[in-house]
């Protein structure tokens, strides 16, 4: 098996595309650029890239969407958190390829028909970010926080969001943005 | 990162045959938090990763006749969630809580926890596992703040930085391999090895291994861990202890103590253990065996301050395994 269909390129033949397909085996694929779709915000998009192609690469230097932003690149600061299958996750350091047929969701897709999604209102009102380079980061994390534990208390709070860094040292705001976020949720409106 | 070819198989058998002889060509990618950061620092240059995240055996927690089945692939966030671990186990799933990040909570799983390489900054650096430069090594007379205040007579001078390994010595799991050629089963303490020389390694793994999955046998034991850390969110405890207590009425019949992030490997304190024997957990006697447990430690010029907080981990450790739950 090994040493079969190594070669660059051809072996991406569709067959990475989505992963309902069985993958077959001695199923390798790269070093060079194959084709992956990744489904994001809904909408599926298709590109052509390296294996070594982080998610948040893909996502900011392939397919425009530079909301998630690339700060430490070591899986640490939280800047680059997106949702993968209802779960946060850091892209820096997820492969684009695997996150072929996952459902992505990116800051991008928050906003609902011009409308902010609760949390960026939240962080808003009570001034949650100074520099704002960490904030759609701690606004996807506090999304899937919230998804997860709807009714938090305010050590909840601290502790749901540790994979998050700000710099500035906005924590009391954002602790503040949460809870009002939750309430909001709660209530059902635009979540 | 170098460029790489990307496996992505469905069935164990198939995972296997991808892997080779060697360290350093082909890695297995699990969570990938250890891994793709070691590769984007050049640490790591393999010419292929094997996804094995697709493969549906090395999921799930099950209980069977010899103890709870933990596979490989379950992330430290559906073993934190885990109400059996969480009731038999506590030890495991404070363990899981003090991986303070969700998203690596989500990513990261059990079988990477055990596999990652240590943390210790030398070895992030590029200066190899035992840090040498001109044939000593260089964390002696260095920055040594976060490494081994055990087993540390050298050549290695990291502290291992499993979560889950001491937990897992504690509770007696075993640890199961696979290869190509078959299975094999590892004690939770043979599974972490202080490496003698450069191109050894710090668990029992092999490069054509897979670790499948973890058996925790049901020992009906108190247990917990408790870490102590500077900081409450993402970052390495300081030092960290994992117990488990086997009781009879209220008093110790035998005792595991482990240590964590003072030696190599996880250490077991068997000295400490022993000295429970026979009696109440108190504070007192909580105290006496983490002195006993740390009475042999020798820190190296910048981390003395480690065995003081070790001691303080046994002590709540042990206290925190036999504290009523409600």
């Amino acid at each position: 098996m090994r040493g079969v269909g190594i070669s660059t390129g051809a072996v991406g033949s569709g067959i990475l595309e989505t992963a309902a397909l069985a993958a077959p085996a001695g199923n390798v694929a790269g070093p060079g650029a194959v084709p992956v779709t990744l489904k994001i915000n809904g909408k599926p998009y298709s590109l052509n890239i390296e294996p070594r192609v982080t998610l948040i690469d893909a996502l900011r230097n392939h397919l425009d969407l530079t909301g998630a932003k690339k700060v430490c690149d070591r899986a640490t600061c939280g800047a680059c958190t997106v949702i993968m299958d209802g779960k946060v996750v850091y892209s820096c350091t997820t492969l684009a390829i695997e996150a072929q047929g996952k459902d992505i969701q990116t800051i991008e897709g928050f906003s609902q028909n011009g409308k902010l999604h609760p949390v960026s209102a939240a962080f808003v009102n009570h001034d949650a970010q100074q520099c704002g380079y960490c904030t759609p980061g701690f606004v996807v994390a506090v999304k899937g926080f919230l998804d997860k534990h709807p009714n938090p208390t305010e050590q909840d709070v601290e502790a749901g969001l540790g994979g998050n860094l700000c710099r500035c040292g906005t924590y009391v705001g954002m602790r503040k943005a949460v809870l009002e976020a939750a309430k909001e949720m709660r209530g059902g409106r635009n979540a | 990162m170098q460029p790489f070819e990307y496996a992505n198989p469905t069935t164990l058998q198939e995972a296997l045959g991808m892997l080779g002889n060697r360290w350093g060509e082909t890695y297995v990618l699990a969570g990938g938090t250890d891994l793709i950061s070691l590769m984007k620092e050049y640490i790591e240059t393999p010419k292929r990763l094997v996804n094995i995240k697709g493969i549906k055996e090395l999921g799930g927690i099950q209980s069977t006749k010899t103890g709870l089945r933990i596979g490989s692939t379950v992330t430290v966030e559906e073993l934190l969630d885990h109400a059996e671990v969480r009731k038999s186990f506590p030890a495991l799933t404070e363990a899981a809580r003090g991986i303070s990040s969700p998203q690596i909570r989500n990513m990261g799983t059990v079988g990477g926890d055990l596999c990652q390489r240590p943390r210790c900054w030398y070895f992030r650096q590029g200066f190899g596992l035992l840090a040498m430069k001109d044939g000593k090594s260089l964390v002696p007379d260095g920055e040594n703040r976060y490494h081994a205040i055990l087993g540390n007579g050298g050549p290695a001078y990291f502290v291992s930085a499993s979560s889950f390994g001491p937990a897992l010595v504690a509770l007696g799991a075993k640890i199961r391999l696979a290869s190509a050629s078959g299975h094999r089963e590892v004690a939770a303490s043979k599974f972490f090895v202080t490496p003698q020389n450069e191109n050894a390694r710090e668990i029992a793994l092999l490069p054509n291994e897979i670790l499948t999955e973890i058996i925790v046998p049901h020992e009906g034991t108190k247990n917990a861990t408790y870490e102590v850390r500077q900081k409450q969110a993402l970052d390495w405890p300081l030092a960290a202890a994992s117990v488990a207590l086997k009781m009879k009425g209220s008093t110790v019949s035998s005792a595991r103590i482990v240590l964590a992030h003072v030696a190599p490997t996880p250490w077991e304190a068997t000295e400490a253990g022993k000295a429970l024997d026979g009696k109440a957990v108190t504070p007192e006697s909580a105290e006496e065996a983490a002195k006993a447990a740390l009475a042999d430690a020798k820190p190296l010029s910048g981390n003395g301050y480690k065995v003081q907080l070790a001691r303080v981990a046994v002590k709540r450790a042990l206290l925190e395994a036999v504290r009523a739950r409600g």
